[in-house]
């Protein structure tokens, strides 16, 4: 007993492997989409997941196929981290016909149903309903798919937040709900936009089992929703994951978030989740340089490979599109 | 045929394609235990249970996200909704979420959600209570708008709600839920798109839809008495519109008459006027009329309640001037 008790809590190589190799993706695809929009390639928003990484990595490899998820306007990390296609993702930012969402929807509306990615979201606070929805037609077929939602804490003042989470709690739903809060609505910091900054609390006001981790370390964004989605298919959902961490940048590419004090970025660059990821598939998982060379290879080539994939590939045609809109 | 109620209609609906399809479930206000206000979804729990059939708090926006989530995961939710004013409480659901997801996936994801609501004036409820807002759902593109008048068409249409993709806004009147008429024994389902000729004339043609019907009709038998047979063209759905039926009537007729309770500014008979003066300008004898609520909430007093939307004579006087037997409109303009 004790044996597999010890055994289980040492990390397998693999899942440390995963988390880093995830992490990295998410950080290559926003530090080099980035680059795209800069040279006029990417048009409308881009918001960067940039320093968030270990919310995404941690949580989405704790859930299976089967399970849903619905994201934000910042989804690109969840996508990402849900096994989305590199090169379908950078061809719907580059709104060309292989893209997700074959150039219709953009970076704020990348969705995937035939994997359970219900889709990120432009209205704030939006994927939560929606999350429980998807948990209750769960439920209805008797199924134990667990629905993730990720929200922010900008989305938490918004009533829907407690509305939907309460429907959860009343229906004992397998839902999961994960505020990533970063500590800013935009630019509004949120002790100013709330007197309690625990956001779990809000949680545990309506009976919810609520947590609150440190969302830039990855394993133990892992370890917790491993533990809810257990829960969850136990019948002792739903479950709230506060995750606090603080974005990298301001809220999208073209904002500087000069609102951000330097010494609260410098605190939390220190504890870079990209860098945690890395550390941890090092130092528990013992891995080599060369393991990680080769592992940011691939993923850097992932990524040239999908730029060269959405330049060669073409846009839906003006004239399919007015043949679309007669079907409405 | 048998004849029972606009509401048992819709009950039917529910029943036969729950039983059909275990994807389809309800919740709402009060439609378990209790049945629903309008007794719609009375027995259903006993039938069903209660993972299919259940209520929720008090929670608009959400009740109406909840539901269109389910659907973008692939069920079949229908979410009542006690007043279509209430339902304005969910609009970002139904405006930036289920009506946008098609397009926004590139075709791919579909929402085959239904929110069942009703509007309408109904003696003294007042102005919260009361709206007719087909026009706002109609103005956005990607929902589909359905108003039935009968309960052949209240069982049908939502039948067939139950199994197209796309989310459906099905208004119904409160009015009309205790009415009775006719329905087909068996299977009976009403696509979407294909209005109804509710009676047939020649001389002029009356659009009009939900508690508009069964007032027009009125007006029509007034009018046969005066010796003008007036068609009476029952769209159903808004959205689809069956663009083709109301020009082939209205090319027939030569004059249209176009009647809602909803108030006149930015209403739907106005896009139905656009269009049949764009389409059959040169078939028509008279100005297009439209008949309307007034721009003005609807008041508490009974009175002015019924003031605020159009009455038989009001339809009536419509038609008579549409077919220049009375001062006013064209027959005016042309002395």
């Amino acid at each position: 007993m004790s044996d597999s008790r010890q055994a289980s809590n040492v990390p397998p190589k693999d899942l440390l492997e995963k988390l880093f190799r995830t992490a990295y993706s998410i950080r290559v695809f926003e530090t080099e989409g980035i680059k795209l929009y800069r040279q006029g390639l990417i048009r409308g928003y881009f918001h960067p997941y940039l320093g968030q990484e270990g919310i995404a990595t941690g949580v989405c490899a704790a859930l299976s196929k089967g399970d849903f998820v619905a994201s934000t306007h910042r989804g690109h990390g969840h996508c990402i981290a849900w096994g989305a296609d590199i090169k379908r993702m950078v061809a719907e930012l580059l709104q060309k016909e292989t893209g997700y969402c074959r150039g219709y929807g953009g970076s704020m509306h990348i969705a995937d149903i035939s994997s359970g990615n219900l889709g990120a979201n432009g209205i704030v606070g939006a994927g939560t309903p929606l999350g429980v929805g998807a948990a209750l037609a769960s439920q209805v077929r008797g199924s134990d798919a667990v629905t993730l939602t990720f929200t922010t804490d900008g989305a938490t003042n918004n009533g829907t937040f407690l509305e939907a989470l309460n429907l959860a709690a009343i229906w004992n739903l397998n839902f999961i709900l994960v505020i990533e809060n970063n500590q800013y609505a935009v630019s509004t910091p949120i002790g100013e936009a709330t007197r309690e900054t625990d956001l779990f609390k809000r949680g545990t006001a309506i009976g919810v089992e609520s947590h609150l981790v440190d969302g830039n370390d990855p394993l133990a964004v892992y370890n917790l929703t491993v533990e809810a989605a257990k829960k969850c298919r136990a019948g002792q959902g739903p479950i709230l994951i506060e995750a606090r961490t603080f974005r990298h940048m301001g809220h999208h590419v073209n904002d500087p978030g000069k609102y951000m004090p330097e010494d609260r970025l410098a605190y939390y660059k220190e504890r870079d989740p990209v860098d945690r990821a890395r550390n941890y598939f090092i130092e528990l998982g013992g891995a080599s340089d060369d393991e990680i060379s080769a592992i940011q290879k691939e993923v850097d080539d992932e990524f040239v490979a999908a730029v060269e994939f959405s330049r060669n590939s073409g846009e839906v045609g003006v004239e399919e599109f007015r043949a679309f809109a007669e079907t409405y | 045929m048998r004849e029972i109620m606009y509401r048992d209609g819709l009950r039917e609906a529910i029943d036969e394609e729950m039983a059909r399809n275990p994807e389809v479930f309800i919740i709402g206000e009060g439609i378990a235990e209790r049945g629903g206000s309008y007794k719609v979804t009375e027995g259903l729990l006993a039938k069903y249970g209660s993972k299919r059939v259940r209520d929720t708090p008090i929670a608009e926006a959400s009740m109406i996200g909840v539901g269109v989530g389910a659907a973008i995961a692939g069920a079949r939710p229908i979410v009542e909704i006690l007043y279509v004013d209430f339902a304005m409480l969910g609009m970002d659901m139904i405006v930036n979420q289920a009506a946008k997801f098609r397009l926004m996936t590139g075709g791919d994801g579909r929402v085959p959600f239904v929110l069942r609501t009703q509007g309408g004036t109904g003696g003294g409820v007042a102005a919260q209570h009361s709206q007719s807002l087909e026009a706002l759902f109609y103005s956005v593109p990607g929902l589909r708008v359905v108003m039935p008048s009968t309960p052949a068409d209240a069982k049908g249409l939502l039948k067939y709600a139950l199994r197209q993709p796309d989310p459906v806004i099905f208004l119904e009147h409160k009015h009309l839920y205790m009415t009775k008429g006719l329905v087909p024994d068996g299977e009976h389902i009403v696509e979407f798109g294909k209005a109804d000729i509710k009676r047939a004339g020649s001389d002029v043609t009356l659009i009009a839809w939900s508690n508009m019907i069964p007032r027009t009709l009125e007006a029509a038998e007034e009018l046969a008495k005066q010796g003008i047979e007036a068609e009476v063209l029952d769209p159903r759905t808004l959205v689809p519109l069956d663009r083709q039926a109301i020009l082939s009537s209205v090319a027939k007729t030569k004059r249209a008459v176009i009647v809602q309770e909803a108030a006149r500014r930015g209403g739907v008979a106005s896009d139905i006027a656009s269009i049949i003066q764009e389409e059959v300008f040169y078939e028509l004898d008279a100005p297009v009329e439209i008949v309307a609520g007034l721009n003005i909430p609807v008041p508490f007093n009974l009175t002015l309640e019924k003031a605020s939307v159009p009455g038989k004579d009001d339809v009536v006087a419509a038609a008579r001037r549409a077919l220049h037997l009375d001062a006013g409109g064209f027959a005016e303009a042309a002395q």
